[in-house]
């Protein structure tokens, strides 16, 4: 018996350990980069859109414009497909079909996010450049290939949500004679909206996080967008590009760029997180 | 206005909602057949055996393939035993209080931290703080925070799933708690367990963001785990980013894809054989 305490304290100790990660990682990019902030003052930092390290001017605000507008354009597309997706799985599909169609989708969150840029870049840039003009590599490439990878993240949890519903629900929708459809959207999208909400605002994380693919298709402009057609730059694209050689205050402000990303997607999670836990009570009944 | 028929708009939307489906697995399907059609012929012996010459232009990709597999291998090897421990704990050992609430909203949030924080992280963290430099062991660890939640919740859901008649009958025959969750509890939960080990070895294998900061770009064989390497993810990268060669980008990429694709059955068939098991 005492050595079943001993083992029940020790799983406990390790239990803590993603906890004790989260707060590490967030007192070291605060740390290094919060100063900065202040530093440069609020109002240059977050709304100056002069990012010029070599002469002391740090204005992430093209950046933030940036990463709003392509997690914006990913989420109009993958939020779309994705949620179609899980409603095609969920209520119009036939059960074998869909348990073949799940590990598909999975497959997709597995490929390298680099082979989603590069196949954006071979692609997609030469049409859009071709097609509708500007240099290719934009907002609108981005927002397309980010969309196609936030699919996966939208689409299961979604199908997670859609499937909490009581099946009572449908049965008794069902049986008033409402067709399938008018079951899913009157019925069944209202009922799981909460975690379809969670599913969106987690694939906006995803978007707004992702690093690899948008450098690689977004132009990495250090100007304000006019257009879906111009070239961008954002958050973690600026991090990414810049971190190689950079040194001293440079380096700081790059963390500081990190520092505003780490908030708002803490922000986003928080909020998602908390519609997710809605549709766990709901369906439990309470 | 004249009313559609219920029927009529219920075929137009599903009709529209089949499109989505299809032109999803529509792209999945173009994007891992057009990089085979172009990379496969790119691979032979030669290219997966040898070093790189002159910067990746020609040679092959072998200190690559050695440093992905050292960074996801020990990034794996570090997450794995953690993770399930957590999930034992919590599904075990203790009842959904403040206790789970927190060490759940954690994992949670460590999930949602972009791959570009933890690089920074791990960068500023492992390599500068902990002075272990752009390394095989700084890109590891990096790696396996980063993986740490998936592997917590797949265990979790694995555990979870085994049926407490089987607790129960292990209690009855007397054994402790301990017994119960070696004996009868991990064996039957093994399969979930590991599927979810797999994907996060394949998560490991994809990265790029935090392997770039952590781990560096070195060319050159890693020799030990203090080496810096490159893995096969940011060799493509750098290959077509700097325009040094298409083919042999192709041919990474499809080593890479190929690798995913084999993760991800082993994956789906341990999966399998839990539906079968539970019944």
């Amino acid at each position: 018996m005492r050595k079943d305490k001993l083992v029940a304290a020790l799983l406990q100790a390790i239990a803590l350990s993603a906890l004790a990660g989260l707060m590490i990682i967030t007192v070291f990019i605060f740390k290094e980069g919060l100063p900065l902030i202040f530093r440069t003052g609020l109002k240059d930092f977050f709304f100056s859109a002069d990012w010029e390290p070599g002469k002391g001017n740090f204005g992430i605000m093209s950046m933030i414009i940036g990463s709003l507008a392509v997690t914006l354009g990913a989420m109009l597309i993958g939020g779309t497909l994705g949620l179609g997706m899980a409603i095609v799985l969920t209520q119009f599909c036939p059960p074998k079909l869909a348990s073949l169609i799940k590990p598909t989708i999975e497959l997709l969150a597995g490929i390298p996010s680099v082979v989603y840029g590069f196949m954006g870049v071979v692609t997609l840039v030469p049409i859009i450049r071709n097609y509708l003009g500007g240099p290719g590599l934009s907002v609108l490439a981005a927002s397309i290939v980010l969309g196609i990878m936030v699919l996966p993240t939208v689409t299961s949890i979604s199908i997670d949500a859609l499937k909490a519903v009581p099946r009572s629900y449908w049965e008794g929708s069902v049986a008033l004679g409402a067709t399938r459809w008018q079951t899913t959207h009157m019925l069944m999208l209202k009922a799981a909206r909460s975690g379809i909400v969670a599913a969106i605002i987690l694939g906006m994380g995803r978007a707004l996080g992702e690093t690899m693919a948008v450098i690689m298709v977004a132009g990495n402009a250090l100007e304000v967008p006019g257009s879906v057609l111009d070239p961008v730059r954002t958050l973690t694209s600026n991090i990414a590009l810049e971190m190689g050689y950079a040194s001293g205050e440079h380096r700081e402000a790059l963390f500081a760029t990190g520092v505003t990303l780490f908030a708002v997607i803490m922000i986003f999670n928080t909020i998602a997180l908390s519609f997710a836990r809605r549709t766990i009570r709901q369906g439990r009944g309470q | 206005m004249k009313r559609i028929p219920p029927a009529v708009t219920q075929a137009i939307a599903v009709t529209c909602l089949w499109a989505f489906t299809l032109v999803t697995l529509a792209i999945l399907l173009f994007i891992i057949v057009y990089i085979l059609i172009q990379g496969l012929p790119g691979i032979s012996w030669e290219f997966l055996t040898q070093a790189p010459e002159s910067m990746g232009r020609r040679g092959g990709i072998f200190p690559m393939i050695v440093g992905t597999f050292m960074v996801a291998g020990l990034a794996v090897l570090i997450a794995a035993p953690i993770g399930i421990a957590t999930a034992i704990y919590l599904t075990e050992y203790t009842r959904e209080g403040k206790f789970t609430f927190i060490v759940r909203f954690g994992a949670d949030c460590l999930a949602g931290i972009p791959s570009i924080i933890y690089g920074l992280f791990g960068f500023v963290f492992f390599a500068i703080a902990l002075g272990m430099g752009l390394s095989v062991v700084s890109g590891a660890l990096t790696l396996a925070l980063m993986i740490l939640p998936t592997i917590v919740r797949t265990a979790e859901e694995a555990i979870r799933a085994v049926p407490a008649a089987y607790r129960e009958a292990s209690y009855g025959l007397g054994s402790t708690r301990w017994q119960m969750v070696t004996r009868v509890v991990l064996p039957l939960a093994l399969p979930g367990i590991c599927t979810g080990v797999v994907l996060s070895l394949g998560r490991s294998i994809s990265e790029t963001a935090a392997v770039m900061l952590t781990a560096g770009s070195a060319l050159r064989m890693p020799h030990s785990l203090s080496d810096s390497t490159r893995t096969l993810a940011l060799h493509f990268y750098i290959l077509s980013r700097e325009g040094l060669s298409m083919d042999k980008a192709y041919a990474t990429a499809s080593v890479l894809i190929l690798l995913i694709l084999a993760l991800n059955l082993f994956a789906y068939w341990l999966m399998r054989q839990v539906t079968r098991r539970m019944g």
